[in-house]
């Protein structure tokens, strides 16, 4: 199964694509802003803050979807002995721990007029803040590993401790008494979200998940070069 | 198919995965006191002892039940089984209104009544323009 995964051929398109990547996600990203920030209309309870959840909600929903790919891989990644899905993974998580840091700070300065208080210790917030950390180590744990091996191993156990919290940031609001509100979007039963509010969120989501390809992409692309230049034929 | 060490390792992560998901929830199941964020007025009505303690309370502001007078605030919280009168002097976020959710920090003095330090709306997960919302209300 290894000969699926050239180096070369892998590299002659990462290294084209994140123009294209960077063309498209400007685009989507205009869009996405001027129907969030002049279009979409206000609430009818927070007026105008109700802005920053078009930023907020993508953000915790590309961070979450990304640390679970992230397990995902390391986790086939180690039982199989794949490395390439372990560097897809290390150049995945930075954009990650961005928009968990993204998702954090604006539910913060929405937190300020709306309920009063920039920080709440309820159980989504903390757990997200969890999230951030574990994506921190996550990183980290790749920075201090001289031995490929060893990186593996660290990364993946990181990555179980880690994906155990994502499903109780998703349902902390459910379970528990929380400060912060249950989810608007669902996808079995009808919307709490009102369709204008809806597109602005849909199109700034993809527009997300355009800036985290960008920057896998170019971080990728990175990890291919240092594999090439020690010499490896195959990933 | 697969060697056997794919499979051992196949196991091993399999297992890591229930055991750390097991204690994660049995952890949180015992903490569950302190994991919530405030206490409902019916939880409250349960508790054998009132604590000096700061707690939270939370649920909606009855409607008709903001009454301000002088330099204090008085409103009644509810989940529509149990009230809880509360008495509070300061500022208050602007989305705090009647009929919607509310924590507020502070001291229970008994069961019926609680001295705030601190109040927090709480947002719902409704979002609607305001021309939809008075439709909604004309039904």
């Amino acid at each position: 199964m290894f000969k699926y995964f050239e180096p070369n051929k892998i590299f002659s398109i990462t290294s084209k694509a994140p123009k294209y990547v960077l063309l498209l996600f400007i685009i989507i990203l205009s869009i996405g802003l001027t129907e969030a920030l002049v279009l979409s209309p206000e609430d009818y309870k927070q007026s105008h803050s109700v802005r920053i959840m078009y930023v907020h909600v993508p953000a915790a929903w590309i961070c979450l979807g990304i640390f679970s790919v992230v397990t995902f891989l390391s986790l086939i990644g180690y039982v199989f002995k794949i490395r390439n899905f372990f560097l897809i993974s290390k150049s995945l998580a930075p954009s990650g721990l961005v928009f968990n840091i993204i998702a954090l700070v604006t539910g913060s300065i929405w937190g300020k007029p709306t309920w009063g208080t920039w920080w709440a210790w309820d159980a989504r917030i903390t757990s997200m803040l969890l999230l951030a950390l574990f994506y921190i180590l996550y990183l980290i744990a790749w920075r201090i590993c001289n031995n490929d091996e060893k990186a593996f191993k660290l990364t993946t156990i990181i990555t179980i401790l880690g994906i155990i919290n994502v499903p109780i940031i998703k349902y902390s609001v459910d379970w528990w008494n929380t400060l912060h509100q249950p989810a608007s979007i669902n996808i079995l039963s009808k919307s709490s979200i009102h369709t204008s509010m809806l597109y602005p969120l849909l199109i700034m989501t993809a527009a997300f998940a355009l800036f985290s390809l960008l920057i896998f992409l170019m971080k990728y692309n990175t990890e291919l070069i240092k594999i090439k230049n020690k010499g490896l034929d195959r990933l | 198919m697969y060697g056997r060490k794919v499979k051992l390792r196949f196991f091993f992560i399999f297992l890591i995965l229930i055991i750390l998901s097991l204690s994660v929830f049995l952890i949180l199941k015992s903490l569950e006191e302190n994991v919530v964020y405030f206490k409902s007025p019916t939880e409250i009505q349960t508790l054998t002892e009132i604590n000096k303690n700061k707690i939270r309370i939370g649920g909606m502001v009855k409607e008709n039940s903001i009454l301000i007078d002088e330099k204090k605030l008085k409103f009644i919280v509810t989940d529509f089984k149990n009230d809880i009168n509360v008495t509070y002097t300061g500022a208050i976020p602007n989305l705090f209104t009647e009929g919607k959710g509310v924590v507020a920090e502070g001291y229970l003095k008994d069961k019926k009544f609680f001295l705030a330090t601190k109040i927090l709306a709480k947002h719902d997960e409704n979002y609607m323009p305001p021309e939809v919302k008075s439709a909604l209300e004309e039904k």
